[in-house]
């Protein structure tokens, strides 16, 4: 077992145990605290996989911008911050019927095609990249190859800056 | 060092996934429906980040970006809507909104 698979099961872990109380915590503000708990631990398996670029995209957008909005939208709506019993449905058996058949339907497909399929990561990240760092590669091909799509994306960017001023002034 | 499995990400992808799913059909609190759906989209980045590795392409990581911009345009447009419904009815409860109902 090597070094990168221990980080990834510890990781791992995290993930499961912090994705679970988002779902389950009767408090609103632990919810949003235990997701800034998997983002990062999101991003720390974009480091083990090579993408520095993307995790460090992740913490900035996500933990710098997204929680705070969340933090906001918890404030502005009023939530209870303490213990609140309502946060789920009776009915969240249903949910979780329906979550464990998804799982494994996607459990039996995934095992089916790739089995054992290894992932070949680089052994030393500033050998595998030959063309200098993962980052200066993704950048080339952002401005390259995916430039329309990226104008794309800062288009709707700006629709979605625009609508939501729009929807959340007050008249 | 080569010994990482690709299914150990996208397996970890569903079980994130899943618990998005259990999250967005159980929870009665509309931001906590939004914070469920981004568990959702953080398992289809891993997975893309994965697919990416596996095949050696930049393909992955650059559609990871793309859908983190487009998470954060989601959540800027959906606490808007849940910050209208709130104003509009004091409440943010979905059970509460039922008015198509037949």
């Amino acid at each position: 077992m090597v070094a990168q698979n221990i980080f990834f099961f510890a990781i791992a872990a995290v993930i499961v145990y912090s994705g679970l109380r988002v779902v389950t915590s009767a408090n609103v503000v632990h919810a949003a605290l235990h997701l800034v708990v998997v983002l990062a631990s999101v991003a720390a398996q974009y480091v083990l996989l090579a993408a520095e670029f993307v995790a460090a995209t992740q913490v900035l957008v996500y933990i710098g911008a997204i929680i705070v909005l969340f933090l906001f939208g918890i404030m502005l709506t009023r939530a209870k911050l303490g213990r609140d019993q309502d946060l789920t449905h009776k009915h969240w058996m249903g949910g979780a019927a329906t979550a464990l058949a998804l799982f494994a339907v996607m459990v039996y497909a995934l095992i089916d095609e790739f089995g054992w399929t290894r992932t070949p990561l680089p052994a030393d990240p500033r050998i595998a990249s030959v063309n200098g760092s993962n980052t200066a590669t993704v950048s080339d091909a952002v401005f390259s190859t995916y430039l329309v799509p990226f104008e794309v994306v800062s288009v709707l960017l700006l629709a979605a800056l625009v609508g939501a001023i729009v929807l959340a002034r007050k008249d | 060092m080569d010994d990482l499995l690709l299914n150990q990400f996208l397996l970890l992808g569903a079980v994130l996934f899943c618990i998005g799913v259990y999250g967005v059909i159980a929870r009665r609190n509309a931001v906590l429906v939004l914070m469920s759906i981004e568990l959702i989209l953080n398992a289809v980045t891993i997975n893309l980040v994965a697919f990416g590795a596996f095949h050696g392409s930049v393909a992955g990581s650059v559609f990871a970006l793309f859908v983190i911009a487009i998470a954060a345009a989601e959540v800027g447009v959906g606490l808007a809507i849940v910050l209208l419904i709130y104003r509009n009815r004091g409440s943010v409860d979905l059970d509460d909104m039922a008015e198509m109902k037949g």
